[in-house]
């Protein structure tokens, strides 16, 4: 009896990342949401500039390879091109929150029903380690080496909280894979994410907090304590905007 | 039978898309090409197509960049400033092979510069304007009606290179009005099987991508795709010759240029100067071979454009420095009057053989 096998919607290829980064993880929550779903042939998936730049190569759907920062506006496209087909993008925090971030603001006001997975690690690691949107203050990392400064380049980007004052998005919830108790929870928000783009509710985001323990300088272990300690107080989890939900409460 | 119908230049560019079977544009608002938006804010949801105001030029033409992908035609257009931001998206568009169709509406430069005509965008379209080699079609239309059937065999060409086919019109092409005959068009099929459509689980997975890590790799594409330029130069070069037969001095100039140019040739012809032009109709790929042919006549040749000398370069590396070329330009929004261009003609005819 088969207990465990690779989800239908990942390439049997070896990964690049790093070890004990979970972007290895989220890959397979989302193909495991797309397996579930049944939505393999029809889905086109959107990678960034970033560490996760060739997730072409891993998911086995239909992918798109997009400019820095712009994966949601070619999402739109694929969508527009063909309302049927299923869309995800799925960034880092560089890409969707810095140089990205009105395409980000826009397809999410504008309701585009698309999938966005949006991985927060707080740093910028395919280029070594320098300061994100999402560092926190007082963070470490190549282009703060003396700590995060909010005098001088300000606060975090704090994305779900922001997106969720906005009328048009559909859905946005923080979820983080530190533990199996976020990784399960971290699931169950994704593959919502893409029901309800199958349901024509339009734009959900799922921001996951995750590691990056090659630049942090920590054990992949103590990069999940670091996670807990540090970034969950940060970035509080958990649902911050569902419009469907909101509606059936208040019509209840 | 094709009807006639007075428009603007704009607006001939939108209805000719329409007819070429584009049922996608994505724009952001800019002076002087904003009635292409317009038009197409009307007629796309009456026709099933998707109108789509951007957030800004980037994501416009990378919305333009995702629908190019799935395989459908899709078009943007903009003017000057605005094609500077799109820059970085041709380039991807190019890295990735897809066929694409832009307009450019060029206004006078640099930086923000002014909402003139001017043609200054020159360089910016034929050698790049972003990242890398490569390389764009570049349709230089000199009416109206060539606004639309320039904007109809862009989009061929587009599909039939995978590449991006730009129109480089101006300020006056864009807002003046003229006669235009708009028929049926017969959109051709060409195999985009490299299109994100979704595998239906039956198929390898179909990746569009710039990203090449391996250098000899990356080198044969660029190498593959200099091939399709190359047959683009052999075979889809468009030029206008007028009265260039017994022409002794030639005048090259496209779009307005080449308008108010004709005059003045026509004007120096009844003072009996053997004058003609050759309008390039591609500015990539430039008419390099009538050119050089024309350097066997023609003692002179006057490069008439708005801007500071753009395609003059392209001219002398086109008849190889055979014969002088002299620069007769306007710029800043500022056009040639015939009186001009005529003055420039009558100088080169006073400097004799060169």
């Amino acid at each position: 009896m088969v207990v465990f096998q690779k989800p239908k919607s990942l390439c049997d290829v070896p990964l690049h990342y790093c070890p004990g980064c979970t972007h290895g993880i989220i890959h397979r929550l989302v193909a495991e949401a797309i397996d579930e779903l049944g939505i393999e042939g029809e889905t086109i998936g959107v990678a960034p500039v970033g560490c996760a730049v060739m997730a072409y190569n891993y998911f086995n759907c239909d992918m798109v390879e997009a400019a820095h920062g712009r994966a949601p506006a070619v999402a739109t496209g694929i969508k527009r091109a063909d309302p049927s087909k299923i869309v995800f993008s799925y960034q880092g925090d560089g890409d969707l929150a810095s140089i990205g971030t009105a395409e980000t603001v826009h397809s999410a006001t504008r309701n585009e029903n698309i999938t966005v997975i949006f991985v927060n690690n707080a740093i910028y690691g395919m280029t070594g380690g320098q300061m994100a949107p999402t560092t926190l203050p007082g963070q470490v990392t190549q282009t703060s080496p003396y700590g995060r400064d909010v005098k001088h380049c300000g606060y975090p980007v704090k994305i779900s909280e922001m997106l969720s004052q906005l009328e048009g998005p559909e859905y946005i919830e923080r979820v983080a894979v530190n533990n199996v108790k976020n990784i399960r929870n971290a699931k169950k928000a994704i593959k919502k994410a893409f029901q309800n783009q199958i349901d024509g509710k339009g734009f959900s985001l799922i921001e996951v907090i995750s590691s990056c323990p090659t630049n942090w300088g920590l054990s992949p272990e103590k990069a999940l304590q670091w996670l807990e300690e540090n970034m969950i107080p940060n970035y509080p989890l958990g649902v911050y905007k569902d419009r469907s939900a909101e509606k059936e409460a208040a019509a209840k | 039978m094709a009807e006639k119908v007075l428009m603007k230049g704009n607006e001939a560019i939108a209805e000719a898309a329409i007819r070429a079977g584009c049922r996608h544009y994505f724009g952001y608002p800019i002076t002087p090409q904003t009635e292409v938006a317009a038009y197409m804010a009307k007629r796309m949801p009456k026709i099933g197509g998707c109108f789509l105001q951007a957030e800004s030029e980037i994501a416009a033409i990378n919305m333009v960049y995702g629908v190019a992908g799935a395989g459908k035609r899709v078009m943007t257009s903009s003017s000057s400033p605005g094609i500077s931001l799109k820059s970085e998206g041709l380039s991807y568009l190019a890295g990735s092979d897809l066929p694409a169709f832009v307009v450019n509406v060029q206004r006078g430069g640099p930086g923000l510069g002014g909402i003139q005509p001017s043609q200054s965008d020159y360089f910016q379209a034929t050698k790049g304007g972003g990242h890398g080699d490569y390389k764009m079609i570049v349709l230089a239309p000199a009416s109206v009606q060539e606004m639309a059937s320039l904007t109809i065999k862009g989009f061929d060409l587009a599909d039939k290179y995978r590449m991006t086919a730009m129109i480089l019109a101006d300020g006056t092409m864009g807002q003046m009005m003229e006669p235009v005959e708009l028929g049926d068009v017969e959109v051709k099929e060409y195999d985009k099987s490299w299109a994100v459509t979704g595998t239906k689980c039956q198929r390898p997975h179909n990746i569009v991508n710039s990203l090449s890590l391996v250098p000899e790799e990356l080198e044969q594409l660029n190498f593959a795709r200099y091939e399709r330029y190359k047959a683009v130069e052999e075979n889809e070069v468009m030029y206008e010759s007028y009265l260039m037969d017994d022409a002794e001095i030639c005048v090259v100039a496209f779009g307005i240029s080449a308008r108010v140019s004709k005059n003045a040739i026509n004007e120096a012809r009844k003072q009996g100067i053997k004058v003609g032009m050759i309008r390039p109709i591609t500015l990539w790929p430039f008419p390099k071979a009538p050119l050089l042919a024309a350097a066997d006549h023609c003692r002179t040749f006057i490069s008439v454009e708005m801007n500071m000398g753009q395609m003059i370069e392209d001219i002398e590396l086109a008849i190889r420095c055979r014969r002088p070329v002299t620069l007769c330009n306007r710029v800043g929004g500022m056009i040639p009057a015939p009186e001009q261009v005529l003055e420039a003609i009558q100088k080169a005819n006073e400097g004799g053989q060169a």
